[in-house]
């Protein structure tokens, strides 16, 4: 499963890049995977706040359900409106084109709480894939 | 090589047929009236012109032989329970009776309005109340609402009956106990009752545990819903003890009644602690599913339940029956009129074609069919609770996995033989589930044939895997793309201009 | 038995292979406290012929439309069924089947319910229709759970001209989950009265639920209804209790509803004491993802074939479970399929008859009845094919009257309203003749 570094998790499965006070929030290529074919992504309007791992919406493939969890607490900045046209993007791309909110976020210390690349990783290895 | 051999399952000549709004042509018609008796007076006279509409366009324009000839066609692209073997677990796709057809047709029953005057009405209300007491017979229980349309409206009248009585003792209570082997109406309806679900693991054994049950109980608990036979096909054994822990608490019992067809005339929920069951008349009681309904979910109870069923229940005065809409305590009404009375009309007929003895034995021919099933493919396929099952049996497609054949090939394989698919990927506890469930209207023959087929599905796993993978080959489609219907949802025709 | 084929000697095989001795052993895991030790208290078994003349005997206690001339309406309809649907509804392929989880060998099925939702779309005017609810009344009730769910609003407006059994359904569940609810009076015309819903609605209302033509028969002006809802960010729920009426009324769809519910029994199905029936449930676009109910969308095969699934399924409960739209399962496909069927055999030109011939009629009885001394017009609003006589004499005793004529003559409306306790509610629809129309009048003194 590619999990680039760089970038920080959760074990919701969602990774968030960092520029400045303003992180760019996605899900992960072994979420996708797991999910199979994505069909639907709900997302929030911008400019709502959310909570550290407060839900903002769902990914749907054809029989399962996910709820999205936003890694930090912050505004919503940018939405990414094209996933309403293209969901496939979430599993062609799901670090690129199919990544889902922008958050500013409201404290930094927040990131502490998340997973680097090679901690995901081996919280992937330890969960033995079977999510 | 995607032949099937010397097995019912074949091809046949299979007519295309385009949507109806593709045939037709202005001006031809399908229909008859009686010619206008009254004075002709435009519509615009009767009703202002901002209030009527200027046509329906888009609507087909078809004669009646067009009408045949469409549905027939389509029709034949059906499998279902006249044609053969319909093994679907939990659906209890039993044969559909013709002369119950012709009962729910009389036309003191199809022409009769629900509003009519009561003392017009007995023999329909004589037909419910005999109903009412066959089916508190079966179910051990003392009431019944004939109101509920289906198994899930059955579900949300129960749930809310015990809502109703925890709130006249003061608390409706705020959760719901629910195992995780549920169907998924269960979670559903507890949260338009406005409950929050709690989740119960089932024990090794693929029953809840009283002990489980113990753990999570409390007083804002307001019932555990619990499927007995449950969907493993196993009858909860420990239900009197888990009835005790809830009763103990305050709580009350729900029997999420699918799988009653197992145990007529051999244990009743009601003996076991129940307070509230649905009975889907639309499996045990052979009303035909229809595609997809009509169907109708009779709610059976207890006594202490029975000042908040919903209205109007059928009494008994005299020789004289009545409907009872003035009930202070009831939960109201959950649909208009007093039921889905055609269906009620076929499982009444069904109760006496079968008699006492004859549920009986329907119960004890469909759980040796299930354990046939069972011990003819145990070690073909992977058995994952290894004991004798009620009304179905539970398998997956762990040895086939190895061969990357999974549950849905080996299901979509069993079409080309003649077969309709089992239940897949249910219950949820199972890994890629196949659920079986032959009912007792089959024969020994038809079980053979079945069993057949999955040995060689099983083999061709081993021999010739993608004969699986691209399976179904005979009907008249194969495998749709449910990823593009999801992505790009088109709901209805629409006309092109 | 003859719905179970495996004899005495079959048993005997089977249990053998399975390696036990009776029927008993499978049994054993029933504990011996919950076993029943005696028969089922239920009749024995009958033979087609005497079940059938038992059952008969039932069916004959009851009046019926074809021994009564029936004037009953009030949300369920004596309609003309066209014979082939009874042929078409008894075919094996559509009446034995289930949900049609396998598209693979479920087309037939599939297909006929995509087209029942395209036919639910053109009849109401709305973008989007479900395969079907179970009927008018909890498609009407699951209406204002969905627009609670959009709005996230609390707070229903109903019109007290709606159904009275819709209302007292919209309640029961509504009020499971907090959902409070007020009732808009009437006017003199028969119609909801606009100037009290604008006071009543708010920005804590979620919808405003009205039925066209509504339970006194008048059909309501949907257009200032709607206007007045959207203005302060609710819904419209429209509930068509007469499906009929849409051949000739102008659809919810063009007059700014959000959603319509409706109660389809009136096309093709029949009375049946009060079902089975069909809910059907249609929608705008925005709102799809929002919708209870199985939804049948067009796809194709691995060999690029045109073909149909059920879609959208993530809104249902054996996917979301607590999360889903609603807890419907099972609903109405082969009521709605007939109902389809119904549809297209009438066509464009069929809907539109009919329901000019019930519009006709019931003016022409209309007339007739408020002439007949003792009788008046209850309300000025225009009706379709039911409307409301005000009576001198107790409108009980006067239906008693008519039965002995063989005359089923509406509704006594106090029995659903106080206020309305001198009105009868009369239908008329195209299986009543002039001769049985013109008999009805002289029936209540109206002479000729």
């Amino acid at each position: 499963m590619d999990v680039p570094e760089g970038l920080k998790y959760t074990r919701e499965h969602e990774w968030i890049k960092m520029e400045g006070n303003t992180g760019r929030v996605g899900i992960t290529h072994y979420a996708q995977d797991q999910l199979g074919d994505v069909v639907f992504v709900e997302l929030p309007k911008k400019g709502r706040q959310l909570r550290q791992m407060e839900s903002f919406g769902v990914v749907e493939s054809v029989k399962a359900v996910s709820d999205l969890y936003c890694p930090v607490g912050g505004e919503i900045v940018e939405v990414n409106s094209e996933l309403e046209r293209k969901p496939e993007m979430v599993n062609a791309d799901p670090y690129g084109a199919g990544w889902m909110l922008e958050v500013k976020i409201t404290q930094a210390k927040d990131l502490d709480n998340l997973l680097s690349a090679s901690e995901y990783s081996a919280y992937l290895k330890q969960a033995g894939g079977g999510h | 090589m995607s032949g099937t051999g010397n097995t019912i399952g074949t091809r046949g000549l299979v007519l295309n047929e385009p949507l109806i709004f593709e045939q037709g042509s202005p001006g031809r018609v399908g229909y008859s009236l009686p010619p206008v008796d009254v004075p002709e007076k435009k519509a615009e006279v009767l009703i202002p012109k901002r209030l009527l509409r200027d046509g329906i366009p888009g609507m087909p324009e078809v004669s009646e032989v067009d009408v045949i000839r469409h549905y027939t066609r389509i029709s034949q692209w059906n499998y279902c329970v006249d044609l053969g073997f319909f093994p679907l677990g939990s659906c209890t796709m039993k044969y559909n009776p013709r002369i119950n057809e012709d009962m729910a047709r009389l036309p003191g029953f199809a022409k009769a309005h629900p509003y009519q005057p009561e003392e017009l009405s007995q023999g329909a209300l004589q037909l419910m109340w005999e109903l009412e007491q066959y089916l508190a017979e079966v179910a051990g229980m003392d009431r019944v609402t004939l109101q509920p349309s289906a198994g899930a409206h059955g579900e949300l009248t129960g749930l809310m009956m015990i809502r109703a009585y925890h709130t006249s003792r003061g608390n409706p209570r705020s959760k719901v106990l629910i195992p995780d082997s549920a169907h998924g109406t269960n979670p559903a309806t507890s949260a338009l009752c406005g409950y929050r679900v709690v989740p119960v693991k089932e024990g090794p054994r693929g029953i809840v545990e009283a002990k489980a049950v113990a753990e999570v109980m409390d007083n804002e608990v307001a019932a555990i819903m619990v499927t007995s036979p449950n969907t493993l096909g196993l009858f909860e054994d420990q239900i009197v003890e888990v009835s005790k822990i809830v009763h103990a608490k305050g709580g009350q019992v729900y029997c999420d009644g699918a799988n009653l067809n197992s145990v007529m005339g051999i244990s009743r929920p009601g003996d076991c602690g129940v307070d509230v069951i649905q009975i889907n008349l639309h499996k045990t009681f052979s009303q035909p599913h229809g595609g997809g309904g009509p169907g109708a979910g009779p709610v059976a109870l207890k006594k202490h339940l029975a000042p908040f069923m919903p209205v109007p229940t059928v009494e008994k005065k005299g020789n004289r029956l009545t409907l009872d809409f003035k009930r202070p305590k009831s939960i109201g009404k959950v649909r208009a009129f007093a039921a889905s009375f055609g269906v009620l009309v076929r499982s009444y007929t069904y109760i006496r074609s079968m008699g006492s003895a004859g549920l009986r034995r329907a119960s004890e021919v469909a759980v040796l069919n299930a354990n046939y099933i069972q011990s003819q493919l145990k070690g073909t396929y992977h058995l994952p609770y290894d004991r004798h099952c009620m009304h179905e049996c539970v398998f997956t497609d762990a040895l086939q996995a190895r061969h990357d054949i999974h549950t849905v090939d080996i299901a979509k394989r069993l079409i080309d033989y003649g077969f309709h698919p089992p239940t897949i990927y249910f219950p949820l506890i199972v890994k890629a589930a196949l659920m079986i469930e032959p009912t007792e209207t089959e024969s020994k023959e038809t079980l053979d044939q079945f069993i057949a087929a999955m040995k060689r599905i099983a083999q061709e796993a081993e021999e010739n895997p993608e004969v699986l993978r691209q399976a179904p080959h005979n009907p008249k489609v194969t495998r749709m793309n449910e990823t593009k219907a999801a992505r790009e949802p088109k709901l209805r025709w629409r006309p092109t201009s | 038995m003859r719905y179970i084929p495996n004899t005495d000697a079959d048993c005997k095989a089977m249990l053998q292979a399975i390696g036990v001795r009776s029927v008993e052993e499978l049994f054993a895991d029933i504990p011996a406290a919950v076993r029943l030790k005696r028969p089922l208290k239920v009749p024995p078994a009958l033979s087609e012929s005497e079940v059938a003349r038992q059952v008969r005997a039932l069916a004959d206690k009851n009046a019926n439309a074809d021994r009564y001339s029936m004037f009953l309406g009030a949300g369920c309809y004596n309609h003309f069924s066209p014979s082939i649907l009874n042929h078409l509804v008894l075919r094996g392929e559509f009446l034995t089947p289930y949900t049609p989880y396998q598209p693979e060998v479920a087309q037939g099925t599939l297909q006929a319910l995509y087209e029942y939702q395209t036919l639910i779309c053109l009849l109401t005017g709305m973008d989007v229709s479900n395969a079907s609810m179970y009927e008018g009344a909890s498609a009407t009730a699951e209406a204002a759970l969905m627009a609670h769910r959009i709005t996230g609003r609390s707070e229903v407006v109903m019109a007290r001209a709606v159904h009275p059994e819709y209302r007292a359904v919209t309640r029961t569940y509504a009020s499971q989950l907090g959902i409070s609810f007020r009732e808009v009076a009437f006017t003199e015309a028969g119609v909801t009265d606009i100037g009290q819903v604008r006071k009543m609605l708010s920005e804590r209302v979620s919808c405003l639920v009205v039925q066209s033509p509504n339970f006194l028969g008048v059909i309501e002006d949907l257009t200032p209804l709607a206007e007045a809802a959207h203005a302060v960010g609710a819904l419209l729920v429209v509930a068509v209790a007469e499906p009929v009426s849409l051949g000739i009324v102008k659809p919810p769809g063009e007059c700014g509803a959000d959603i319509v519910t409706g109660e389809g029994a009136g096309l093709g199905t029949g009375l049946n004491y009060g079902g089975p029936a069909v809910g059907f449930f249609a929608t705008r676009e925005k709102f799809m993802r929002h919708m209870p109910g199985r939804l049948v969308g067009e796809t194709e095969d691995r060999e690029g074939r045109t073909g149909y699934v059920l879609t959208l399924a993530t809104r249902e409960q054996h996917i979301r479970r607590e999360k889903a739209t609603s807890n419907i399962c099972t609903s109405e496909s082969l009521i709605a399929n007939m109902s389809a069927m119904y549809m297209v055999t009438m066509g464009p030109q069929g809907l539109r008859d009919v329901a000019l011939l019930n519009l006709r009629k019931a003016a022409y009885a209309k007339d007739r009845l408020a002439k007949v001394r003792g009788f008046s017009l209850r309300f000025t609003g225009p009706t379709f094919n039911e409307f409301v006589l005000r009576t001198k004499k107790k409108p009980g005793e006067i239906l008693k009257g008519l039965l002995k004529r063989q005359i089923i003559g509406g509704l006594d409306l106090g029995r659903f309203y106080p206020e309305l306790k001198d009105c009868l509610l009369v239908c008329v629809t195209e299986q009543n003749s002039r001769p049985e129309i013109d008999a009805l009048a002289k029936a209540l003194g109206g002479g000729r």
